[in-house]
């Protein structure tokens, strides 16, 4: 059966990065992902209140969309919109009478039960190429290179929808890089709170790189445009306010796939990301010299 | 300072609302402190997660929800995940934002956030941001 690609609201334009260098990376190495023809914006975050029924029509439509369409998985990069969609569907499978109000509510849509199956592209590369395989498939390993898996909070939280925890480790080791786990990896980059909570942000921001900086690692591999904000954009807000945090250059996985796989500089996208990124990837002659 | 503790305010109306909302029982909390030493956002904070299940649980309703401490939270589960009762806190602080926020009263005005700031987020945040913190 088909995949499904829901690419969410980010991806088309500031996390534009993200998605062409994840798409490339798909074509590469012969899946089909198809981009839903009608989606809409997720809502970013799972509502929690248990009355609260209305906030779960957004995700629950993408989903019914993705059945629509013959898909059995549907599969997106942006960990927030993994979260949030995987939860919805989880609440349509499990929770008769949300079920059966939420589908009632939808009245001009078929009645949805949890058929589609929401699934990182981290877990699509696992289950549908391989690690052997995608270690196989590397035309230039990473090597030399200390790189840890940010996975951040909404891969892993709640349990219910947690990807494996050695994934991203996983991952990165099939391209070669030097993997380095580190405590801060799961540990929040504060998320919207960049938006009202400045200060607070980017103190719990700098923690998270104040552990990579120990840790010595060189690269920070992530899958959400809201922690590529904080920790990338916005490193150098962190680093004024922080004299012990180093600079640390910040990557979608994809980007990283799409270099270990040989691909052209056009599809790494690296114009969206900080200087530091290119210029990590030059000296270690992972792409061409300028 | 004295604090009137009887039957009513145990099982006072905001301790009601809570766990009608969230599905959460603030009294199953026995104040370990895991929460407050997991959460990210305490920087700002003026009162942590245990602090303020223990004041659900004394039914200090106006105090409660005076605290700007629920709008601190970045929902990142952390002390969901390490809860030793296994207590839902996002959402028991969700409830307490919701209770305010469906009043009427939001937290953040979309206008407050500098506009070149709001040119370089990504929607995400701005989405997320919005959902927190707006009625």
């Amino acid at each position: 059966m088909s995949i499904g690609y829901y690419p969410g609201c980010t991806l088309k334009t500031k996390a534009r990065n993200l998605e062409d260098s994840a798409l490339a990376c798909l074509r590469a190495l012969g899946i089909e992902a198809t981009e839903l023809p009608r989606w809409n914006c997720c809502g970013a975050v799972f509502s929690l209140a248990d009355d609260d029924l209305i906030h779960q029509v957004a995700p629950v439509r993408d989903l019914i969309r993705a059945r629509d369409e013959g898909h059995d998985r549907l599969t997106t990069l942006c960990s927030m919109c993994y979260n949030t969609l995987a939860r919805a569907n989880l609440l349509m499978r499990d929770d008769e009478e949300k079920r059966k109000t939420l589908n009632l509510f939808m009245d001009e849509e078929t009645d949805y039960a949890g058929e589609v199956e929401v699934q990182h592209y981290l877990d699509l590369l696992r289950t549908d190429v391989g690690w052997d395989k995608l270690r196989a498939t590397v035309k230039k390993p990473l090597e030399g290179l200390r790189i840890a898996g940010y996975y951040g909070c909404t891969l892993v939280r709640p349990r219910e929808i947690t990807v494996a925890p050695t994934l991203f480790n996983d991952f990165l080791a099939a391209l070669g890089a030097e993997v380095v786990d580190f405590p801060e990896s799961t540990v929040c980059c504060s998320s919207y709170q960049i938006l009202s909570a400045e200060g607070a942000a980017l103190e719990a921001s700098a923690k998270v790189l104040r552990g990579a900086t120990t840790h010595k690692i060189d690269a920070l591999a992530m899958s959400c445009p809201v922690c590529e904000y904080n920790l990338g954009k916005r490193q150098a807000d962190v680093r004024a306010k922080f004299q012990d945090v180093g600079e640390i250059p910040t990557f979608y996985f994809t980007q990283l796939l799409a270099v270990a796989l040989g691909l052209p500089l056009e599809d790494l996208g690296l114009k969206q990301n900080e200087k530091s990124s290119e210029e990590l990837l030059r000296a270690r002659n992972l792409i061409a010299a300028a | 300072m004295a604090i009137k503790v009887s039957l009513k305010t145990l099982r006072g109306p905001l301790a009601r609302k809570v766990r009608e909302m969230s599905g959460e029982d603030p009294n199953m909390c026995f104040q370990c402190g895991l929460c407050a030493g997991s959460c990210p956002m305490t920087g700002e904070m003026e009162i942590y997660t245990r602090k303020v299940m223990h004041m659900l649980q004394l039914g200090q309703a106006d105090a409660v929800l005076a605290q700007r401490m629920a709008y601190l939270c970045a929902s990142c589960h952390t002390c969901q995940v390490r809860c030793p009762r296994g207590i839902d806190i996002p959402k028991v602080v969700e409830a307490l934002r919701l209770i305010t926020l469906r009043a009427g009263e939001n937290f953040l005005a979309p206008e407050a956030i500098p506009k070149d700031r709001l040119k370089e987020m990504p929607q995400a945040a701005i989405v997320a941001g919005l959902r927190k913190f707006t009625g």
